[in-house]
């Protein structure tokens, strides 16, 4: 009665690859998935595919202002995309933007991540009171409009890049902190639970190791769209104008930008960034919900 | 007198209450209904299981013998009672102490799905634990895993596979691995084969009945399935509604039960012999045991019900060498 190989000899299928091969049925998804992927190549590569540094003041000549697309700059190059209002080469302005948009939108994505899941996953397993006062704590974060939060803490706090993200993650922890509760609560429950608190495992072991990693799904799927909401987030500050600095220009300070100017015809200014914001977005949020589909198991056929 | 038990439980109670939210104790205050609930999984339980044997738990689903199984095994507390290893208090234990006993009883669950973490590999679901504890070294580790997979009857090849990829019989297998895997001396099987399909169940029930042998270890086998229990148990222990009701030889007990849920149990159990008999069924369901009824919580099913069972609950007492029922009938 033992040895009893039944299944020695198919290819080991790890839940990595079955997903890997689901996330790859949907076209939508995969194109979306290659759009980001370039978005994040073109950002990272920005200095060296970019003809002008847009932060080095003295590339940028405010005679070059507000040029449309197609006209030669002072310095010889071409601006494929024109100008803005300060005279940026606004193809590179957009990569360099791209790339303050990107990171802060993952920076403050997995510090919040991090932060809300640590907190989300004590709740659960703690319980009582500690995690009555931090639901709690979450229920009113989550009442109150984003934007007006992350206003008034830009407000309090002030300009920067860090302050940035710090309001961000202020904002949005309270999200994974919701999901992974959620999880938490059901997994907890499962035998396996017991089995380790029968071997004796540490509870940090137990939540970090056992639980979290079965609670990922779920906070993988709000990761990416609260990723997208950073960076809309983010962008509107900018464009408020509460947000980044006009010395370091996100993709929401270039609308800000070129927002004055769209009366007056001069609409690449503030076109092509919003087509860059777009486009990142909808790419992350076509991904997030193919993700959302692949990963719930409800919605498994 | 016999030698101390293995693994004693000594009036245990288990206590179950929901208590009130805020809202809730608003509504007391107001003059709403009553106040907290509780379930009272176990009521003053005791039991012994001696070293070697195996020692089976029957009830209906309900009675509590889950609850006594995880609370034997050191998953959750009891409310009240103690808990005695080898004579010893185990929850005054301290230190490495603890760990020994702790990691000395092990528990093989009922769902073989919902048992092994679905992240882990099994070589990690089995040997996590003994290289947390320093019972093998990292670099024994691969050898002590292929070695007890290797005994509960699985290929050591499989065992970078993750537990979806086998079947239920397979998926208990590893369950025993990973309870083997500390080393322990008593091992609680919770239903363990319920789950699985009757031809894969005897596959089972023979691995845990060669491991007892090769690995010198004892069984609290729980399950309600009285074919099964007749197979393995030595002894066997029936409750209901959270009471211990008999308790007996395992030959002794199928000969001539003794309590009268114990013998409408049995009469309720099929058997090939009596093809074309109608069974007779308990009457009524199992009580809610959010209210359990007063006095001997079979009364309400009870054949045999004087008035004194309405009121008085009957204590577990000896009928026979070795044999403890608990029914008025018996002092009559």
């Amino acid at each position: 009665m033992s040895g009893n190989p039944a299944m020695s000899a198919p290819v080991i299928e790890t839940l990595f690859q079955r997903f890997l091969a689901e996330m790859l049925e949907d076209r939508i998804a995969v194109g979306a998935l290659l759009v980001f992927a370039a978005l994040v190549a073109v950002a990272v590569m920005a200095p060296f595919i970019t003809p002008q540094n847009p932060y080095d003041l003295a590339q940028v000549d405010i005679l070059d202002a507000r040029l449309p697309p197609g006209t030669k700059a002072s310095e010889g190059f071409t601006l494929v995309l024109g100008s803005d209002g300060t005279g940026r080469d606004l193809y590179s302005a957009i990569l360099y933007g791209l790339r303050i948009s990107l990171s802060v939108g993952a920076l403050s994505g997995v510090i919040a991540m991090v932060v809300g899941a640590s907190i989300g996953l004590v709740a659960a397993y703690v319980g009582g009171w500690v995690e009555a006062t931090i639901m709690r704590i979450v229920d009113l974060q989550l009442s109150l409009p984003a934007v007006l939060v992350a206003l008034i803490l830009v407000a309090v706090l002030g300009k920067g890049v860090d302050k940035i993200i710090l309001a961000l993650v202020i904002v949005q922890w309270a999200y994974y902190a919701r999901t992974v509760r959620a999880s938490a609560l059901v997994e907890r429950r499962k035998e396996y639970v017991d089995a380790a608190v029968c071997l004796d495992l540490s509870q940090s072991r137990i939540l970090f190791r056992h639980i979290l990693p079965n609670c990922l799904a779920p906070l993988i799927v709000v990761g990416t769209v609260q990723t997208a909401h950073a960076i809309a987030l983010e962008a509107t500050l900018s464009f408020l104008g509460v947000g980044l600095p006009q010395t370091e220009p996100s993709l929401g300070v270039l609308i800000a930008n070129g927002f004055q100017y769209m009366l007056s015809g001069r609409y690449w200014i503030s076109f092509f960034p919003g087509i860059a914001l777009l486009l990142t977005i909808v790419s992350i949020n076509l991904v997030g919900d193919r993700l959302r589909d692949v990963l719930n198991p409800r919605l498994k056929r | 007198m016999e030698a101390t038990p293995l693994l004693a439980a000594e009036r245990i109670d288990k206590r179950f209450e929901r208590r009130l939210d805020f809202a809730g104790r608003l509504a007391v205050k107001l003059g709403a209904a009553p106040g907290n609930e509780t379930v009272h999984a176990l009521d003053g339980v005791s039991l012994a299981v001696r070293r070697g044997e195996v020692l089976g738990v029957v009830g209906e689903s309900g009675c509590g013998k889950s609850t006594l199984g995880r609370i034997l095994a050191g998953i959750m507390p009891a409310s009240s009672g103690r808990i005695l290893w080898q004579g010893a208090d185990r929850d005054r234990l301290t230190g490495t102490e603890r760990r020994t006993v702790k990691l000395a009883v092990q528990m093989v669950f009922q769902d073989p799905a919902s048992s092994l973490n679905p992240r882990m590999r099994v070589a990690d679901i089995i040997g996590e634990a003994p290289l947390v504890h320093g019972q093998v070294t990292r670099a024994e580790l691969g050898d002590y895993i292929d070695t007890i997979l290797r005994d509960v009857g699985l290929d050591p090849a499989m065992k970078q596979r993750y537990p979806h990829q086998f079947s239920g019989g397979q998926r208990q297998r590893i369950g025993i691995a990973r309870a083997l895997a500390v080393e322990p001396q008593c091992i609680i099987a919770d239903e363990a084969v319920a789950a699985l399909d009757v031809s894969i169940r005897a596959q089972i029930i023979n691995l845990f009945d060669e491991l007892r042998q090769k690995r010198d270890l004892t069984y609290l086998f729980i399950s309600h399935d009285l074919g099964i229990v007749r197979f393995i148990a030595d002894r066997v222990v029936v409750m209901y509604l959270g009471r211990v009701v008999e308790s007996a030889p395992t030959s002794a007990l199928f000969a001539a039960p003794n309590h009268p849920y114990t013998v409408a149990l049995l009469a309720g159990a099929p058997r090939l012999e009596d093809r074309k008999r109608a069974f007779a069924a308990i009457e009524g369901e199992i009580p809610s045991p959010l209210n359990p009824p007063r006095g001997c919580h079979f009364h309400p099913r009870c054949p045999h019900v004087m008035a004194r069972c309405r009121e008085e609950a009957p204590r577990l007492s000896e009928i026979a060498p070795g044999r403890l029922s608990a029914c008025h009938l018996n002092q009559a």
